[in-house]
């Protein structure tokens, strides 16, 4: 015990001093909580069983109003309204048997389900359970009315979800729903019969769609009813989401579309803003909101049309003869033909043991590439295509962002197709054929392309640039802050020469601009548009298409266009389809983009007058 | 080598252990009644906590036979692996509650932070036994052993935990004040504390200056903590003088306290057994005090002295932590009741200190 020296063993004495100190301190410190436990036990030992037996304190949540969404100028597009629930806390009952009857009768709910609705299990006690939401104004006076024969029953406003334009952008906006167990197992935020926004916009955004929520600790009589509020948090509502939509213009496109299955885009190609998407046939987003029944839902899933289904980027179609300015952008480049090459073309030519047809019966005669995009002639793409072969048109349409996704913010984007050899072995495990290059050459065969990502292959052509499709402007605040905004994210430039660009998009000038031009019902007064038509089949060759309303419906071709403008400034590019329209892309699609294009710049000249009148105004006063 | 030498019996603090048994009874008592329902009067969280309870019995045994003398030099052993288990919590952890805390093994989840507790204990100890002296301790090893304190109490201020963060740090500055260090340096570190809080606040996110204001006054929370306390207080009160009787507590079976069977348990047990009850059970606590206080007094060295004191700070911050919050004198922060809240780590852990005193109480002839 060498190592012990004298001030080692002194030590235990000098901490055990110091020591007793704290520990007598601690030991005086048991006062205080005695005294706490007296004064709640004892001294206020009566209220507080009180309250206990009568369970007195409850807690009410105040859910947070969800963020409002307006389109590009401020107008609304998706808002929140008050609606009035009726809960019940089944604890504030004598007999919860009666009163579930009653209320049933009253509110004209099913009273075997409301009965299992209460009866639920992992309800906490003295919580209320929302037994009908969104009464109308009968029901709620109906529901005071008979407050005496409903002990527990009371109304809760809640904010509800509203969308005043109801299918008009309900693909975009997609649509809120209670919350599901899976959903409330990842984010323990949530609460059984919360909203949560299920698709689209709602979904993507939900984080800052969702505000918080506030409440309040309420106290209650014997009945249940709410004496006075102890304590409170008020709710924080949720940002503002500012669309790249214009109302107006959406009105528009959905107004040339009509009752007509189809879609049409129309982007800013500058910057990639969606300025309108239309999916035709929709839905109302209000039937999710307030709650959608088991009927409507299957009616919904298994309606032919599948309204539920976003066109623009879920609809993959063969973009027929828009897809020609694409492979003639290649020719071109790849140095295949030159802007003189010429192809004579007779109704069509043979390849193979096979016959392949022009749209013209006739034929276009001799034609050079120019003259083969006005009047969509499809036998010189026959010919230009076995000389690009199949890889070559594949890595072209890639470059305009085809075949893959364009990456906008919707969940289930597809990305079409486009083949090549490889593609075709991996996919069938066979060897590309040549005579299918030619199919592809017209758009059709294999190829396939979602309206969207037409609207942003035009607009590529146009402006030589592609940028990621975005729907959202900015977020702000409800203090009116911008908290995030999204800047244009280009994702390609075209690496095509100059030359090459120009020749193409004269050509598509003259699809419109001139007489002999497939697209000129699209023709705009003073502003020069660009444009392609086309007409998919959807049933393979070898049918009479020169009278399509003698096939049935579900047969006859596609109608595309696609076009941008100003010619010659491009500040807008427009894809748009019509399903089994009745007659091809000139005479169905070509309109229907003039009716929007024509909105777009009728549109654009009201606000810039309005501008300038309120500039003018502002010189006069402070004239 | 294992010896049983005569006198380690016959030295044996037995009043000290009868004191822990009988709270585990009572802990026992109140878990049962906690979590029985209607429906089912023994529950499975009980089966379970009586596992634990032998569990802890075994490994306050465990600690008995060794003399405590080997955790000087080996004490940092248990130091390291206890950090290493709190870093790996932060990548690994199983969530609950919105707090990373547990780490699962073969089935068993353990919460590091609470033996991270009995580490600091046992490393700080082992570091400052031999630098204890009349003067004033030097401040560069005070800086040492609080930075022992400070490291696991940063890592489970991550998890986040504040209320166990709080009790370890508490418990390294408790040492580092028997061990001599001047409470001069304690008044210069808060008046240094205080101008910089002001620039830390600027700094903290709006969230975490909004959660630090909640930890200092509940009643902006009233959906969470806010409502809790003023349930727990019913509960508390509406006890009266006797309390309502076993099984007839009323608060805590229609889930108003949140964890009845954890931190609320003493909530539990006031609302059943009353005023006079509730009295009882602090005695206990105070009949514990008296033995650690002994066991103290027993110890024949600094390190027997100091580790015997930690142990004690250890158990009773969290017996005081955790009856004030529960009785709405003090912020909710998460402490659990020593031997009586459900939980096998903090189980394990208090019994592990006891075994230490027990420990150091029967050899104090062995020198």
């Amino acid at each position: 015990m060498a190592w012990v020296t004298l001030k080692q063993r002194e030590a235990p004495a000098l901490l055990r001093r110091r020591v007793q100190w704290l520990l007598a301190a601690t030991a005086l410190v048991f006062l205080p909580v005695v005294a706490r436990l007296w004064y709640l036990q004892v001294l206020h030992g009566e209220e507080m069983r009180l309250l206990a037996e009568n369970n007195r304190i409850r807690l009410h949540r105040v859910q947070a109003t969800r963020g409002t969404v307006v389109d590009r100028y401020g107008r609304v597009v998706i808002d929140s309204r008050p609606s009035f629930d009726a809960v019940f806390v089944p604890e504030d009952a004598e007999d919860v048997a009666a009163t579930v009857e009653n209320l049933a009768t009253l509110l004209g709910l099913n009273s075997a389900e409301l009965r299992a609705l209460v009866g639920k299990k992992g309800r906490r006690p003295f919580q209320e359970t929302v037994v009908k939401r969104d009464l109308s104004f009968e029901e709620v006076a109906a529901v005071e009315t008979h407050q005496w024969d409903l002990p527990g029953v009371s109304l809760q406003i809640t904010p509800r979800r509203s969308y005043p334009h109801g299918p008009l952008l309900a693909h975009l906006t997609g649509y809120v729903g209670e919350v599901g167990p899976d959903e409330l197992k990842q984010n323990d935020t949530y609460r059984m019969g919360d909203m949560i926004g299920k698709s689209g916009l709602e979904r993507g955004w939900e984080h800052y769609l969702r505000g918080i929520d506030g409440g309040q600790q309420v106290e209650v009589d014997s009945l249940g009813r709410r004496l006075r509020v102890l304590n409170e948090v008020a709710e924080v509502p949720g940002h503002t989401v500012k669309l790249t939509i214009d109302l107006d213009l959406q009105q528009a496109a959905h107004r040339a579309l009509g009752d007509r299955d189809g879609s049409v885009v129309v982007i800013d190609p500058r910057n990639g803003e969606i300025l309108a998407m239309v999916s035709h046939p929709s839905f109302d987003p209000n039937v999710f909101a307030r709650g959608i029944r088991s009927a409507e839902w299957r009616a919904l899933i298994t309606d032919r049309s599948r309204p539920l289904m976003n066109r623009a980027i879920q609809g993959q179609y063969p973009p027929g003869s828009t897809f020609k300015f694409i492979v003639a952008a290649a020719a071109l480049e790849e140095g295949v033909i030159n802007p003189f090459t010429r192809v004579f073309c007779p109704g069509g030519m043979a390849f193979g043991n096979h016959y392949f047809r022009c749209w013209r019966k006739g034929g276009h005669g001799s034609v050079n590439v120019h003259e083969a995009l006005v009047q969509s002639c499809d036998t010189f793409f026959y010919q230009v295509a076995q000389r690009l072969g199949v890889d070559v048109i594949a890595a072209y349409a890639r470059k305009f962002g085809l075949g893959a996704p364009t990456g906008v913010a919707l969940e289930h984007e597809k990305g079409g197709t486009i083949p090549d050899a490889g593609w075709k072995l991996r996919r069938f495990r066979q060897p590309w054929y040549a005579g299918e290059t030619l199919s592809v050459a017209i758009g059709q065969g294999y190829v396939t392309a979602t309206p969207l990502q037409m609207a942003n292959a035009v607009g590529m052509l146009a402006t030589g640039r592609r940028f990621r499709p975005h729907f959202v402007l900015q977020v702000e605040s409800p203090e009116g802050e911008v908290v995030a905004r999204e800047e244009p994210e280009e994702v390609a430039r075209l690496d095509v020469r100059a030359t090459t660009l120009k020749q193409i998009r004269d050509a598509l000038r003259d699809v419109v601009e001139t007489d002999r031009g497939t697209g000129k019902k699209a023709r705009l007064r003073g502003i020069a548009v660009a444009g392609k038509t086309g007409t998919a089949q959807v049933v393979k060759l070898g049918k009479d298409r020169s009278r399509p309303d003698r096939l049935p419906r579900h047969q006859r071709d596609h109608a595309w266009f696609v076009a941008y403008a100003p010619a010659d400034d491009p500040e807008v590019a427009v894809a748009a389809i019509v399903e089994h329209a009745d007659g091809g892309g000139g005479q169905v699609a070509a309109p229907l983009v003039r009716d929007v294009l024509s909105a777009y710049f009728a549109l654009a000249q009201e606000r810039q007058q309005r501008n300038y009148a309120q500039d003018r105004s502002a010189v006069d006063r402070a004239l | 080598m294992l010896k049983i030498d005569r006198r380690l019996i016959a030295h044996f603090d037995w009043p000290l252990l009868l004191a822990v048994l009988l709270l585990l009874a009572v802990g026992l008592v109140t878990v049962l009644s906690a979590t029985h329902t209607e429906e089912k009067l023994v529950s499975g969280l009980f089966w379970r906590q009586l596992s634990w309870v032998a569990l802890g019995l075994v490994a306050l045994c465990a600690v008995l036979p060794f003399d405590y003398h080997v955790l000087k030099r080996w004490g940092w052993v248990f130091y390291v692996f206890t950090l290493i288990l709190l870093i790996l919590v932060v990548f690994v952890g199983t969530i609950a509650g919105g707090a990373r805390r547990w780490i699962s093994v073969a089935g068993f989840s353990m919460q590091p932070s609470e033996f991270a507790k009995l580490a600091v204990i046992i490393m700080t100890a082992s570091f400052l036994h031999h630098r204890v002296s009349e003067d004033r301790l030097h401040w560069r090893p005070a800086l040492v052993a609080l930075g022992i304190a400070a490291l696991p109490a940063a890592l489970i201020l991550k998890q986040p935990d504040l209320g166990t963060a709080m009790v370890v740090l508490s418990v390294g500055v408790l040492l580092l004040l028997v061990a001599g260090l001047s409470l001069r340096w304690v008044a210069a570190a808060i008046l240094i504390a205080v101008p910089v809080f002001p620039y830390v606040w600027q700094h903290l996110k709006p969230y975490q200056q909004r959660r630090l204001l909640m930890f200092l006054d509940p009643e902006r929370d009233p959906l969470g903590n806010g409502y809790h306390i003023i349930q727990s207080k019913i509960a508390i009160g509406s006890g009266m003088w006797g309390g309502k009787g076993l099984f007839r507590g009323t608060q805590y079976r229609l889930n108003f306290l949140p964890e009845q069977h954890t931190d609320f348990i003493f909530s539990v047990f006031a609302e059943e057994w009353g005023f006079v009850g509730a009295c009882v059970l602090l005695g206990l606590y105070l009949f514990l005090l008296y033995r650690c206080w002994v066991a103290i007094h027993r110890a024949r060295d600094a390190f027997g002295v100091l580790l015997a004191f930690g142990v004690t700070t250890m158990i009773f911050l969290q017996v005081l932590v955790n009856v004030m919050m529960a009785a709405g004198a003090l912020p909710v922060v998460g402490v659990t009741l020593p031997f009586l809240s459900y939980g096998g780590s903090s189980l394990l852990a208090c019994m592990m200190g006891i075994g230490l005193l027990l420990n150091i109480s029967m050899r104090r002839f062995t020198f």
